[in-house]
């Protein structure tokens, strides 16, 4: 066993369990914009517990891929190019997200927010579901031929694995967000998220244990297994402690289920990081997809500086943010008045501008 | 079209429009830090209120470059997977590197700006925002890494076919990076002067226009006070310094591109002779720089381009420091790639239906030498702008032309001009390569790739063409949403960063008495000092 393109494999691995685990939350909270929050008050409350964290939980994606294409070039290009279509939908959805969080509040008008909303809701959505889709497809299977290029057309990538992927993430994302809002947030919004929690997890679970599943029966060794009981644990534990109002240790418990969910979906899934499900000679594995040594030594070492920098100054924004946001904090929307009110550079010009409110 | 040209555009529209974001976000992210360091040491109001002002377009702008760059990343591997297979080994490198010793700096730390205004320290939350400004540097420096590898490969051997990574040092401090990096930044300052200065002058313009303003006697400004908020007589003074530091920006952002923008020349003359030559139209050997080429830039050969103006002996400066050292046009250079890298792309199923084509070494013409005047131009004209505009209000009157003010304001977009025909020049004088080879490379010049062997050979056209559309739409709606924002919040003033100037002290931040705050608001609510 090559010991640096396993010390990558795994390296993926945890950047992927990191982003589910991050960006899990902020995802389900962009989900719950729509499905959770009755009013403007309780969205801006919903967007303002992941304000501060939400840009840098998305770098977690962007290095995983990043450290896919470094360690990985053959595990990239495939994996990316046969995805093409979902991927975009990813794009989509992600640009949209993120230009919708800024925005959203730019300008104070209803209807504007309401498709700024959409816009998170929907883009959330289509990021989990793309993302799970293509982690179940890369630990399942993809139909690649011999040079690794996708064959059978824009489509030919899909499968039930795809959807139980991604429906995989998007439910855990929906149930980590309201354990997450339980834990972030006060007053009504706190409580009837824990509820819903508790109600919605036994069932948010289950594609993400049927995709872990598949997994191992198709590739699983016995310590993956005993993972997939772990996780099992981890949520009837989640479940038990956020009945009994301890919210905190029920958001850890979630976040142990996806830890030891994607350790054995990876772990079932090495050494091979594509299968190929024309020919089992065309697999993609660690050691005919990775880099050089020269190349997997020198990123070892950047990230063993770089990785833990990153937990350290995170966690940290954690802790500056760690008071709970409720209804009562968030400030009033003012519009405001234009300095400027004419519209001079395109029409005729106004003779007055000082009393034009902002939209 | 087919998959490749597709492919070609698609990159070629993505990263043109991500890097209108990238260099006001680089640029315009210094200054501000700059303006919050002021206040933070002086405790000047002005300076809070240029910090919010510019800090707030800052931030529009911002999400967009976040937005945009994720498709960069991705679109290595979904387009060109070719390319991504036979780079990989050296030019993930920095790819990943950029994700994880920058982007992550950046986010992380501009949340905590965003959002830390009470929460922090004012030390720290400043402190937060440099850290940002100085990851977004870092990311820069990354990319052109990896893009100036693909200019001049180095620090790479091959094996089994592909280059591989046997130096990172030379990758790293690869000679053309190390002066690109400096280029772009000072291109993405550039950007930030002219911003500042076109929109200061507006607001100054139209304080005058609306009777606030009023010139004196001796000829200097009186400012006055007018009953919107934020429209007072430190008003004038934001947007006098902001006029000023932009002005200064531009000039000396001119003369730092003017700078590494020669020793680039030099190296790319050695490094990529093809690309200089078409910057040139140069045809044929010579040591004249050409004001004016005419004829048919768009042929491969050379033969009915003429040069209508051309200064004797500029060219050879430009390309080695002297006036005399012959430098080689196309027609001479043409022979040398034909016979190095061969006259017709070789019969392998890489390239598809491509197998088999001759190959055009001279890069379109019209691009390359239309691109590299346009840089200059663009730059020159906003550095020339930006010392007229110091000139003209040097007694701190703006004048009362609205053709003027509508210069300062429509001169915004010159850097913006400048550092996207810069790229285009860059990028597509570089083909018919995508990896171009690097000539002094001993025994190793096998190191290139043809853009006709990088696109992702298991793509289809339809697939490409989706989103190829599907981009550029969204491209296209979010660039009209962001220009409206910005309008909006520039017309706003400084009260629309600053709803607690209209909403708290009746218009009014009494000079020096709120130093070590943010905003009005103490009532020991520090849970939010920022909402979305």
């Amino acid at each position: 066993m090559e010991l640096l393109p396993t010390i990558w494999f795994v390296a993926i691995a945890v950047l992927w369990t990191g982003y589910l685990f991050l960006e899990g939350f902020d995802l389900g909270v962009g989900m719950l914009m729509k499905l959770f929050a009755r009013n403007n008050t309780d969205r801006r409350v919903l967007l303002n517990t992941i304000g501060p964290v939400w840009d840098g939980n998305e770098v977690w994606l962007l290095t995983a891929a990043g450290a896919t294409f470094a360690a990985f070039p053959l595990w990239y290009a495939s994996l990316f190019s046969a995805l093409y279509l979902p991927l975009l939908c990813v794009l989509a959805a992600l640009i949209f997200r993120a230009v919708a969080f800024e925005y959203r509040g730019k300008v104070d008008s209803e209807r504007w927010r309401n498709r700024w909303d959409w816009a998170i809701a929907v883009g959330s959505f289509g990021a989990a579901f793309g993302i799970g889709a293509a982690l179940a497809l890369t630990t399942t299977g993809l139909p690649l031929n011999a040079n690794g290029d996708r064959v059978g057309g824009p489509m030919s990538w899909f499968s039930g694995y795809a959807l139980l992927g991604g429906f995989g993430v998007v439910a855990f994302a929906l149930v980590h967000a309201l354990a997450f809002l339980a834990l972030k947030t006060d007053g009504e919004v706190r409580h009837r998220a824990r509820r819903w929690f508790v109600r919605l997890v036994p069932v948010a679970v289950l594609p993400m244990f049927g995709w872990m599943v598949s997994v191992q029966f198709l590739s699983g060794k016995p310590w993956t297994w005993a993972l997939v009981a772990a996780a099992a644990v981890a949520v009837v534990l989640a479940w038990t402690l956020a009945r009994a109002g301890s919210e905190g240790r029920a958001f850890g418990a979630l976040g142990a289920f996806i830890v030891c969910s994607t350790a054995s979906i990876f772990g079932a899934a090495f050494p091979v990081v594509i299968p190929s499900t024309l020919d089992p000679a065309f697999n993609l594995t660690i050691s005919n997809a990775s880099s050089s040594d020269y190349t997997l030594g020198l990123m070892s070492i950047v990230a063993a500086i770089g990785l833990p920098l990153v937990i350290a100054y995170q966690s940290w924004t954690y802790w500056v943010f760690r008071r709970r946001v409720s209804a009562a904090h968030i400030p009033e929307a003012h519009g405001f008045l234009p300095a400027i009110a004419a519209k001079v550079l395109i029409s005729k010009d106004s003779p007055s501008a000082s009393n034009t409110t902002g939209d | 079209m087919d998959a490749l040209e597709i492919a070609r555009w698609q990159f070629g529209i993505t990263t043109v429009y991500h890097f209108m974001m990238v260099p006001l976000t680089i640029g315009l992210g210094l200054v501000v830090a700059i303006m919050q360091t002021i206040w933070y040491r002086t405790g000047k109001p002005e300076y809070l209120r240029m910090t919010k002002f510019w800090g707030k377009l800052f931030l529009i702008n911002f999400i967009m470059g976040v937005a945009t760059g994720i498709v960069q990343e991705f679109q290595f591997g979904m387009a060109w997977s070719e390319y991504s297979r036979f780079v990989g080994d050296v030019f993930g490198a920095p790819l990943a590197l950029e994700a994880l010793l920058a982007f992550f700096v950046e986010s992380t730390f501009l949340g905590l700006w965003i959002f830390g205004w009470k929460q922090l320290k004012r030390g720290v939350h400043l402190a937060c925002l440099w850290i940002a400004v100085i990851g977004s540097v870092f990311s820069a420096y990354f990319i052109i890494v990896a893009n100036s590898w693909m200019q001049h490969p180095v620090g790479v051997e091959m094996v089994d076919g592909r280059p591989v990574m046997t130096d990172a040092w030379a990758v790293f401090t690869n000679n053309t990076a190390l002066v690109a990096v400096p280029h772009t930044l000072f291109g993405a300052l550039a950007v930030a002067g002219a911003f500042l200065l076109g929109i200061a002058w507006y607001h100054l313009w139209r304080r005058r226009h609306d009777g606030i303003d009023v010139v004196g006697k001796d000829g200097r400004l009186v400012p006055g006070e007018a009953a919107i908020p934020g429209r007072d007589k430190s008003d004038y003074t934001v947007w006098m310094k902001s006029l000023r530091i932009g002005a200064v920006v531009a000039m000396i952002s001119f003369a730092g591109t003017a700078i590494t923008g020669d020793l680039q020349g030099k190296l790319m003359f050695e490094q990529q002779p093809m690309k200089m030559a078409a910057a040139e139209a140069a045809c044929h050997d010579g040591t004249g720089f050409s004001v004016l080429s005419v004829g048919n830039l768009g042929a491969t050969d050379c033969d009915d381009i003429v040069a209508v103006i051309e200064v004797p002996g500029i060219l050879s400066f430009l390309a080695k420091g002297d006036f005399t050292t012959e430098v080689k046009g196309v027609n001479s250079l043409l022979g040398e790639y034909k016979e190095k890298y061969g006259t017709h792309l070789p019969d392998n199923p890489l390239y598809g239906d491509r197998a088999g084509q001759e190959i055009q070494y001279v890069p379109v013409m019209e691009v390359t030498y239309w691109g590299f005047r346009m840089m200059i131009g663009f730059g020159g004209i906003a550095a020339f702008a930006a010392l007229l505009a110091l000139w003209v209000t040097r007694k701190g009157v703006v004048p009362q032309s609205k053709w003027l003010m509508r210069l300062a304001v429509f001169g915004i977009l010159a850097p913006f001009g400048a550092n996207a025909a810069g790229w285009i020049f860059t990028e597509m004088g570089r083909q018919p390569f995508v990896v171009a080879p690097n000539p002094d490379m001993n025994g190793i010049d096998q190191v290139f790739m043809f853009t006709a062997a990088a696109v992702s050979p298991g793509v289809s056209a339809g697939e490409l063409m989706t989103s190829l559309v599907v981009l550029t739409t969204i491209y296209a709606v979010l660039l009209v949403v962001e220009v409206k924002l910005l309008v909006k919040y520039i017309r706003g003033g400084v009260a629309s960063a600053m709803p607690e100037l209209a909403h708290a002290h009746g218009g009014k931040d009494t000079d020096h008495s709120d130093k070590n705050d943010a905003g009005p608001d103490k009532s020991g609510d520090d849970v939010l000092a920022f909402a979305y």
